[in-house]
């Protein structure tokens, strides 16, 4: 076993335990550092397959930013730091049953799919992107419209269309919907007997 | 367990199961939202993986790139129900909200 191999069994591991910790924890803030576990090592997966740029972006924005969010969210909506809001035994039986088939579903589905392997020609050229990791530059350019990668390995004449469009699209959806949460979470006014 | 395609995609399927387990269960809207988390996380593992076993190349990572972006607007939208919510009902149980029940 690898270096490479051993990492990956690891972070999957704590991923996958992370995920179904969440599942089982009763308390919110318990649920919460099991995400920061979940995500965090669904972030150092994406930095072993060579996407260093995805990487940060998810230790930046989820483990930073969301997770800050959602502490917020339980400090601001909890009387205590261990609220409770109980499922009941049997629920949770029932819903880590029907859990257990889907898992079942999807993992027998992924078994019988055969992937198409990368095609000989891009392997050849080596679409040299993707294969170092050094995906920082290509990422900004593609964004900013341009695709070197892809052209520089395609045969024809017509350049590979980037991303501005829905990049732009994206920039003004964040704006409008953080002021639109600004504004949906001003106090406006408290219900009677609430202090 | 080696790193391949498939070992990817399993990892991005206990992800899912797991978010649509805690969406279903959990009577704490935050709880829900964490739900909604893991699934968006499942998809990016996917899109990860994609781009670096097939030959998909950058598009998968700049698709990640948009669902994590997305995601961050949806925990926000959805924390700032959670607050106006709980403003109304001192609760955040999501069996509480049953008012547009017909």
């Amino acid at each position: 076993m690898n270096g490479e191999s051993f990492l990956f069994t690891v972070f999957a591991l704590a991923t996958c335990l992370g995920a179904i910790a969440v599942v089982f924890s009763q308390t919110v803030v318990r649920m919460a550092f099991w995400l920061v576990i979940s995500l965090g090592s669904t972030a150092a997966l994406f930095f072993l397959a060579k996407a260093d740029f995805v990487g940060a972006a998810q230790l930046l924005i989820y483990v930073g930013g969301t997770l800050v969010l959602l502490v917020f969210g339980v400090m601001l909506t909890a009387s205590g730091p261990y609220l409770k809001i109980i499922t009941s035994p049997g629920e949770i039986i029932m819903g880590s049953c029907v859990g257990l088939l889907f898992l079942f579903v999807v993992f027998a589905s992924l078994d019988g799919v055969k992937w198409r392997e990368p095609s000989v020609a891009a392997m050849a050229t080596g679409n040299p992107v993707v294969a170092t990791g050094n995906t920082l530059r290509p990422i900004g350019l593609s964004f900013l419209g341009s695709r070197p990668d892809q052209d520089l390995i395609s045969d024809g004449d017509d350049l590979t269309p980037g991303y501005l469009l829905p990049f732009e699209i994206v920039s003004v959806h964040l704006l409008v919907v953080l002021i639109g949460a600004a504004y949906l979470a001003r106090a406006k006014r408290r219900p009677v007997g609430s202090g | 367990m080696t790193a391949d395609l498939n070992s990817y995609l399993f990892v991005g399927a206990v992800l899912f199961v797991c978010g649509v387990v805690c969406m279903a269960t959990k009577r704490n809207g935050i709880g829900v939202l964490m739900g909604v988390e893991l699934v968006l996380n499942g998809a990016n593992v996917n899109f990860v993986a994609f781009a670096r076993y097939t030959d998909l190349g950058l598009d998968g990572q700049v698709f990640s790139l948009f669902v994590i972006v997305l995601a961050a607007a949806e925990a926000a939208v959805a924390l700032a129900i959670a607050l106006n919510f709980y403003n109304n009902h001192l609760t955040i149980d999501v069996d509480r909200a049953n008012k547009l029940k017909g």
